[in-house]
């Protein structure tokens, strides 16, 4: 089931690509914008890059996630889901790891060349893609929470972002800080084995956490 | 012998009543028609009856179990198709039936949701998109649905609106031949239709 509905969103996903690519867009422009903003200093570039990367990837995948279950809620597929006699557990993990495919991915592959505007040297360039490969699905997957409980509200996509965002703090400390880290000479390990725990702490809870919201939610 | 009975149910829609005290008991190859006027409580009716509402009073019970406590086991032996039926814009008719079945726990191969399609009478239609699709085309691909599903109990809300005449013929056959096999449905709609079933009963809602 769990595959079924990452093929199926990959597959909507495929369909209606300019969703895709808007985040994509508007995670680029983000980081782009503070180079040419704050100026040619190199070293004051250096050392803001983790946290703008970061600090755009969250919003960048916040972007998008009223997206995870408004279309499933307003033609009905998502009572089907509730309806379901397959765990709701793995049909919400589904659509939140399809939700990182999605819009994360693209991220940790872009990050990389954004990373060089900022002169980060090669190895703080890997660090930066490692700790948003593993950040990024914990984003989609406390996110999923936020949609879940704002579904179908008025104002929806601010109530959102005041609820996931904080939630986004250790992760962005954790991830931000990886890179630093690894600039410093001090190594990420640290930092990257957190970010490890985050990530399988929140595939354990969230999904769960979001199938209770929905049936919240449509009752 | 399945049963589905509903023990003095209540239903609130802010702290309006719009029904309360109701019961009934539906067993094998029963139909029950819920009847009355808009805004009398029919969806709300039927969407407690599925599981997704809960009631504000009165239990719901299939084979002498709440359906909540059941959950999945409930899930697998039902179907509900609602108001919205789940069509998906962007994916074909095929795509669409293939997908909800596979949620609704049932896995259907290429050639039979393919087959079932051209019996609800959208041969020709199989691979457009569902935003192409008329009203009463996207209501047939929900319906296709229940060509392919094996669950007993069928929970329809309004299945016959947007249909034409050759539809509504098709799926009072279908409906009759799921009541014959001793299945259940629960379903309301505005338009006559006279459905044989071995035991058919009405609920008034007022």
């Amino acid at each position: 089931m769990l595959l079924h509905i990452i093929r199926r969103d990959l597959l909507l996903a495929m369909r209606r690509r300019s969703d895709v690519l808007t985040t994509l867009f508007f995670f680029v422009i983000v980081v782009s914008l503070f180079p040419l903003g704050v100026g040619p200093e190199m070293n004051m570039l250096r050392t803001m890059a983790p946290g703008v990367v970061w600090v755009a990837a969250l919003l960048a995948s916040m972007l998008s996630l009223g997206r995870m279950f408004a279309g499933d809620y307003q033609d009905g597929t998502l009572e089907q889901m509730l309806l379901s006699p397959e765990p709701l557990y793995l049909i919400v993990m589904g659509k939140a790891l399809a939700h990182w495919l999605v819009t994360g991915v693209p991220l940790v592959l872009m990050a990389p060349v954004l990373g060089i505007q900022y002169d980060l040297p090669a190895d703080a360039l890997l660090v930066l893609a490692a700790s948003l490969l593993l950040g990024t699905p914990v984003l989609s997957l406390i996110g999923a929470i936020g949609a879940a409980l704002t579904l179908g509200l008025r104002g929806g996509g601010v109530l959102v972002s005041l609820l996931v965002l904080p939630l986004y703090i250790p992760v962005l400390i954790f991830g931000a800080g990886a890179v630093e880290a690894s600039a410093a000479g001090l190594g990420a390990q640290a930092h990257m084995s957190l970010l490890g725990a985050f990530l399988l702490l929140s595939l354990v809870l969230a999904p769960w956490s979001t199938a209770l919201s929905l049936r919240i939610s449509m009752e | 012998m399945p049963t589905l009975k509903g023990i003095d149910l209540e239903c609130m829609r802010g702290d309006r009543v719009l029904f309360s005290g109701l019961g009934f008991t539906l067993e094998a190859g029963g139909l029950m028609q819920v009847q009355g006027p808009n805004g009398s409580g029919k969806t709300s009716l039927l969407r407690m009856l599925c599981g997704l509402a809960r009631p504000a009073q009165g239990e719901i019970r299939w084979n002498g179990t709440e359906i909540r406590t059941l959950g999945g086991e409930y899930y697998g032996a039902m179907t509900y198709l609602g108001h919205l039926g789940g069509i998906k814009d962007d994916l074909t008719a095929v795509e669409n039936l293939r997908i909800s079945s596979l949620m609704g726990g049932a896995a259907v191969g290429l050639r039979e949701a393919w087959d079932a399609l051209r019996r609800i009478g959208l041969e020709g239609r199989e691979l457009l998109p569902g935003r192409v699709l008329s009203q009463g085309q996207r209501r047939r691909v929900t319906l296709a649905r229940l060509l392919v599903c094996e669950t007993i109990l069928w929970i329809l809300d309004e299945p016959l609106t947007a249909l034409d005449a050759a539809a509504v013929k098709l799926m009072q056959g279908l409906m009759e031949s799921h009541l014959a096999r001793g299945g259940m449905i629960v379903m309301t709609t505005h338009q006559d239709i006279d459905i044989a079933a071995p035991a058919v009963q009405r609920l008034q809602l007022a």
